[in-house]
């Protein structure tokens, strides 16, 4: 410590000042979340317990013989520390060795499946089986300790057919992720690339309609979309699609709604990119096009997985546009937990609106762990260099 | 580039936009002066029931719907009624009558005005919380042992990642009836506790919620800040004598004052569409915003019927808002074009 100079030295006030701060924070930030996941799992008597002791422990839910030993513990941990290691270290070798080059990407997709299925294999049915052998034989290892159920999440996913909605949620939010980083792609780097007047107007549009509340445009779509067979017979003949309750027609509109943003960022990660690269590829003989194709877009690929994350986030999250859209029969995740408030009268139900709320959140968590430094990344390109 | 290649790659971009923004920007301002309704006809039916020596006979006037012999749908006639869908949403009488007799609780009790007042409260206090906390987390991470920073950083994102519907339902279950807060603050302040049974309790939770949801993304856009901040003039303003609390006041803040303007920009333009609080924490019956009036005119109700002229008008009062808001933001923008960065 003695190369620090005195003046920057802190005093100790100070350092535990910042430091009990961000204690402080960090527990908030991660305490609802946490405390959902907990309550998800335990019996409706245990997860709106007095004492926060018995939501943690779940006596109830360990009397109903619902219970984690001691042994499932230690085993659960070390398997999903290796499981996260070998995600780190082996599985990426393993990609890169068995896919053919230059689709490398395809074997990412495959590669991912497929160690998550083995995954939830091995986690949920190998093990289960093979400890439900060995706690009776332990003894006083093998007795519950930890209240803890799934099903909740039985419920959600099984009985009431909350997949349906995972699955509508995967189409809208995978179309929109690939419909909008295409269109936008193309755009930010025309964007980049031209320093005309027009430009710079599409930019400053762009900027306004990004301001423009959901709420505003949905209004507009809604009359249209609900008599859209109507409207587009005289065009489309007889078999005009009603466009209301359609992702499809949902997945353009999040697209467009979100294309102002989109340009913005990646036009931000196009100007980073040297203007001589697309001048050499363009003296070789290049049209722009084949320029964009084979000479920026295999060194755009951090700014398009970060544009796309942020496209990601926006589809998922989405409540306004896809409750108002979509009817009943094709919803996607977000708005059906609002199906959960009318029928929320008795406890079980309120956990099972919880555990549908974790299953939410369980795959932005997953995110965050894999694309930590692209989400910063993303955050600060557009406002440092902005 | 060409203009013509410039086009070919903004074509599809611009399309999508014109489409779908600029077009139902055009057909909202229309709604709003025009009403859809079914055509109604009054049908005069006699009902007559048996009685001693004479019929008794009931003669009702019903107002039905006029249906079409051919389709079999209501038949329906567009009118345009002026300012009438604004007149319904904004209530000017009953609005002017409550201001002249200094009634806050009856202008109040119209939806448009309550909404006004909620959104922009909640848009103005949010802003100064979000930037300072901000600030003080990058600050303290900025101070932290190097390896402690990255899982603060995955901590600290998990609160702006989260689905705002979701993050705010995480709040509410906290501070349900029988959430694990509301019986400890029982417990603690020996008082029954409703957090959900008034309006300013509910506002203090999305307040809340706001800060907790949006200062990670402050914090993220500080600490890059930070990173680069002038060494050599925070070393000379520790030589000039300049205190811990001058340094930060005189060299950091206004090192880091484009991104406080950046991010005071982004977070009015995001709260002030603040919609899924209300839906998340079920404050409807007590606190609604601008986003959610329109929503509410836009869903259906009981009967399936959307008031789509309120909506439109809604709509485009929420619009005047954000015009506000971009003015200022604008123009500074159109000088710098003008002054010539390009």
């Amino acid at each position: 410590m003695s190369d620090i100079p005195r003046a920057m030295r802190q005093p100790f006030a100070l350092k535990f000042g910042s430091a009990a701060f961000l204690a402080f924070w960090c527990l908030l930030a991660a305490f609802p979340i946490f405390w959902i996941a907990v309550m998800s799992f335990k019996s409706p008597v245990d997860a709106f317990a007095a004492n926060p002791f018995d939501v943690i422990f779940g006596p109830a839910t360990r009397a109903a013989g619902d219970g984690l030993s001691i042994l499932d513990i230690v085993v659960g941990v070390v398997v999903l520390f290796y499981t996260v290691k070998l995600a780190l270290g082996w599985l990426p070798r393993k990609v890169v060795e068995w896919a053919p080059g230059g689709q490398v990407w395809a074997g990412w997709i495959i590669g991912v499946i497929g160690y998550a299925l083995g995954f939830v294999l091995f986690f949920f049915i190998v093990l289960p089986a093979v400890l439900g052998v060995l706690n009776p034989i332990l003894g006083p290892l093998g007795n519950p300790v930890l209240g803890l159920t799934t099903i909740h999440y039985q419920s959600v996913w099984v009985d009431n057919q909350f997949y349906q909605n995972f699955l509508n949620s995967l189409l809208v939010t995978g179309g929109v992720v690939t419909v909008s980083l295409t269109v936008g792609t193309l755009a930010g780097y025309g964007l980049a690339r031209s320093g005309s007047n027009i430009a710079f107007w599409l930019l400053i549009i762009a900027l306004i309609f990004r301001a423009l509340p959901h709420s505003v445009l949905v209004a507009g779509y809604l009359p249209v979309f609900i008599n859209s067979a109507e409207i587009l017979r005289p065009i489309l003949g007889e078999n005009a699609p009603t466009l209301y309750g359609q992702p499809l027609a949902v997945i353009a509109v999040l697209v467009s709604i979100n294309q102002p943003f989109t340009i913005w960022m990646l036009r931000s990660f196009f100007q980073n990119i040297p203007n001589e690269l697309d001048e050499a590829a363009r003296v070789d003989g290049c049209t722009h096009f084949q320029a964009f194709r084979w000479v920026i877009m295999p060194v755009m690929w951090p700014g398009v997985i970060t544009t796309g994350l942020f496209s990601f986030l926006l589809a998922y999250n989405d409540f306004l546009v896809t409750s108002l859209l979509l009817d009943a029969t094709n919803q996607t995740m977000v708005p059906a937990i609002a199906g959960y408030f009318n029928r929320e009268t008795t406890t079980t139900d309120q956990v099972e609106a919880v555990a549908a709320a974790v299953s939410i959140t369980a795959p932005l968590f997953l995110l965050v762990m894999v694309f930590q430094r692209q989400i910063v990344s993303g955050l600060t390109a557009g406002a440092v260099k902005g | 580039m060409k203009f013509k290649t410039f086009i070919w790659f903004v074509g599809p971009s611009l399309f999508l936009m014109l489409l779908f923004i600029a077009a139902p920007l055009v057909s909202v301002f229309l709604d709003s002066f025009r009403i859809t309704q079914p055509v109604v006809q009054t049908v005069e039916t006699e009902t007559c029931s048996a009685g001693f020596l004479q019929q008794t006979c009931t003669t009702t006037i019903n107002t039905v719907p006029v249906i079409d012999e051919e389709t079999g749908r209501v038949v329906t006639t567009t009118e345009w009624v002026g300012w009438l869908s604004y007149e319904r949403v904004l209530e000017p009488r009953r609005a002017w009558d409550a201001i002249r007799s200094f009634d806050y609780n009856g202008l109040m009790q119209i939806d448009f005005w309550a909404a006004l007042r909620f959104t922009v409260m909640f848009t103005l206090v949010t802003l100064p919380l979000v930037i300072g906390v901000g600030l003080a987390i990058a600050l303290a991470v900025n101070n932290a042992a190097k390896s402690l920073r990255g899982p603060i950083i995955f901590v600290s994102l998990l609160p702006f990642i989260i689905t705002p519907v979701i993050g705010s339902l995480s709040i509410y279950w906290l501070f349900v009836g029988d959430g694990i807060l509301t019986r400890g603050l029982e417990a603690w302040l020996d008082r029954d506790i409703a957090m959900f049974a008034q309006a300013w309790t509910i506002e203090l939770l999305m307040l809340f919620y706001r800060v907790w949801h949006v200062a990670p993304f402050a914090f993220v856009i500080f600490y890059a800040g930070l990173q680069t901040v002038n060494q050599d003039t925070l070393e000379s303003a520790i030589i000039d004598g300049a205190s811990r609390w001058d340094r930060l006041r005189y060299v950091i803040i206004p090192h880091l004052m484009p991104l406080i303007v950046f991010i005071a920009l982004i977070h009015l333009m995001d709260s002030y569409r603040v919609f899924d609080e209300i839906v998340g924490f079920r404050a409807q019956a007590y606190v609604i915003s601008l986003q959610w009036l329109t929503f509410d005119f836009l869903a259906a109700d009981d009967a399936g019927n959307r008031a789509f002229s309120r909506a439109s008008a809604s709509a485009m009062l929420t619009m005047i808002g954000i015009v506000i808001l971009l003015i200022p933001l604008l123009r500074r923008t159109w000088r710098d074009h003008k002054g010539g960065s390009h």
